[in-house]
């Protein structure tokens, strides 16, 4: 099969690769028939993520067909259309009996920290990702669900993680009516926690990047107020005046570990690698958040250290409230709001891009060209 | 907004628009606003249906010894096989694993310094494969043309161009400064072969 392989910093290709086997009673093979790059992917693209090994293929984030079930496999059978969360979960676990699916313990042997991401470095497991025609999915009665017959594909594989992630950011804020919500990032992401800010009653949203052709799809996609943090000299101090000096009730960090705005902690960060992530966004979200209010943080972050002002965040009583997303808690609800038109997620995809061309879809993404917001992989075998 | 700010005084302004007029302008506006509406809330909820019929998973085969994290009391019944440990990088990062726990910087630290020496494992055993590695393709840096580099990074408010020239100098240099060695090292063998002749 052909995947996209990884080849150090900055270098991807495609390669030809054996189809993955069943290799435990539960997995399932499914053949991908849409992928996408994520935000995070970039991370690893950029060697940030520690144990990131040449050969590995990356993606979380796609859907498919079920090309083989294992022995034990009651509920999937060959040919189902299928969506795959991006946690790799056992359903049984200490923490997925809590529901916490993301920090499932019994899939990922390199960490504790950290639960298992499929095409995320070995210190989230170490599987194989779904930027390729094949993919192993482990625990496939757990995982994967079957797509409904009216959700287009393009929404689907949004499912299986942007738009969740943006929506239990959004959650993670404890929004009550009337909030004012400021959102880090206008990334897919963000523009789904943006968007969903309002479904949760915020009473004004936010929306704080660098790139003016987002900030505009999150006035046009989100219906948020937008600021260029480059257009002032001091983002916290705009965001103060904004809010009358009080600071916003939440504050949403949908940027994570590549945050620009500190040339210093971004090079440390992203360029030397010698924090596990540019907390800048993190920072400004404890500064600009008001006393007493709520800091949710689903940008990604690496295990190493990062130069965070954790001090304010103890001195103004916040809350800090993080952790990456348990995709198929969100499902139920997002599939009933994308069916009622309140969320159309595919209206963030900016570029689809075959899997043979992947190199320069990374590079567009990366550097941010062509106004990119959200790259599909689309397969041109399927 | 009241004539002292908000802060130093009791009450909170009412936000700019009412519930109404943001229903009417916002597609689903406050349909979560219960939070048991909110499929998240609380984060730790038992009991949610997961489909796994089983108390412990079945154990997937170790068909080579799989490196673990010291902070797990055994290998996890599920792992992935993608990419096993080899050469140099493989056996730093087998010592980062048994010797730290996550706790420690040096199990990260040398697990970054493995993928540096991974890269160049695999670069220069590509030199000697009919398919070298290729930094122009690989980079996807002919995009700079069809995804108009210069007009999506030239006259716009962008705090990322500040950096980004670092990036082909993080890619490139080392190439060049393997080069330049080659370049040297050939001269070196040259002049020695010279003086024994």
């Amino acid at each position: 099969m052909r995947a996209m392989v990884y080849r150090g910093p900055y270098k991807i290709r495609v390669e030809e690769k054996d189809i993955p086997k069943i290799e435990h009673p539960n997995d399932a093979i499914v053949r991908v028939t849409t992928g996408a790059i994520c935000g995070s992917d970039l991370h690893l693209y950029h060697g940030m993520m520690p144990d990131t090994r040449v050969g590995t293929t990356f993606g979380h984030e796609f859907v498919g067909v079920v090309h083989q079930v294992g022995p034990s496999v009651q509920d999937l059978i060959p040919g189902d259309r299928v969506m795959v969360p991006f946690n790799v979960y056992c359903g049984s676990c200490y923490f997925c009996s809590r529901g916490l699916f993301s920090n499932c313990h019994n899939v990922n042997p390199n960490a504790t920290a950290v639960g298992a991401i499929y095409g995320y470095s070995h210190t989230c497991g170490g599987y194989d990702g779904g930027q390729a025609e094949f993919v192993r999915v482990p625990f496939a009665d757990v995982g994967p669900a079957r797509i409904p017959d009216w959700l287009d594909e393009e929404d689907a594989v949004l499912l299986t993680d942007a738009l969740p992630t943006g929506y239990f950011g959004a959650q993670l804020g404890d929004i009550v009516e009337g909030d004012t919500v400021v959102v880090f990032g206008a990334g897919p992401v963000g523009l789904f926690a943006a968007k969903s800010a309002w479904l949760m009653g915020a009473g004004r949203v936010i929306v704080i990047d660098h790139l003016e052709y987002r900030l505009e799809k999150a006035r046009s996609f989100a219906h948020a107020e937008t600021y260029n943090f480059v257009e002032y000299d001091d983002i916290v101090v705009h965001l103060k005046k904004a809010t009358d000096y009080l600071g916003a009730d939440v504050v949403i960090d949908a940027v994570g570990a590549e945050a620009d705005g500190n040339f210093l902690q971004h090079v440390t960060a992203a360029k030397l690698k010698l924090q596990g992530g540019s907390p800048v966004a993190l920072n400004w979200a404890i500064d600009s958040v008001r006393k007493g209010g709520t800091v949710s943080v689903v940008g990604a972050y690496g295990p190493i250290f990062s130069a965070v002002k954790f001090g304010d965040a103890v001195n103004k009583g916040l809350t800090l409230r993080m952790n990456q997303c348990p995709v198929k808690r969100q499902w139920p609800r997002l599939l009933e709001h994308i069916r009622n038109g309140y969320l159309k997620p595919s209206d963030v995809v900016t570029h689809r891009i075959p899997l043979e061309h992947i190199a320069e879809g990374y590079h567009i993404f990366s550097a941010k060209l062509d106004d990119c917001i959200k790259p599909l992989i689309v397969s041109t075998t399927a | 907004m009241s004539e002292t700010p908000t802060p130093y005084v009791a009450g909170k302004p009412l936000p700019p628009e009412s519930a109404a007029a943001l229903m009417a302008r916002i597609p689903g506006w406050g349909v979560d606003l219960d939070p048991k509406d909110r499929p998240s809330f609380p984060q730790e909820r038992p009991g949610i249906p997961t489909g796994a019929r089983w108390d412990f998973p079945e154990r997937q085969p170790e068909e080579w010894i799989r490196e673990r994290s010291i902070e797990h009391a055994f290998l996890t019944p599920v792992f992935g096989t993608s990419t096993p440990l080899k050469g140099t990088s493989g056996a730093i990062r087998k010592y980062a694993y048994r010797k730290y726990s996550e706790a420690r910087a040096a199990h990260w630290l040398l697990l970054i310094a493995a993928d540096r020496v991974d890269a160049w494992e695999h670069h220069l055993r590509s030199l000697a494969t009919l398919r070298p590695d290729n930094p122009v393709t690989e980079t996807g840096v002919m995009s700079e043309f069809s995804g108009n580099g210069l007009r999506s990074r030239f006259g716009q408010k962008r705090a990322d161009v500040s950096h980004q020239w670092i990036d082909p100098l993080l890619v490139g240099g080392p190439w060049v400064l393997a080069g330049l060695g080659a370049v040297a090292a050939v001269r070196g063998l040259r002049r020695r072969a010279r003086g024994r002749g």
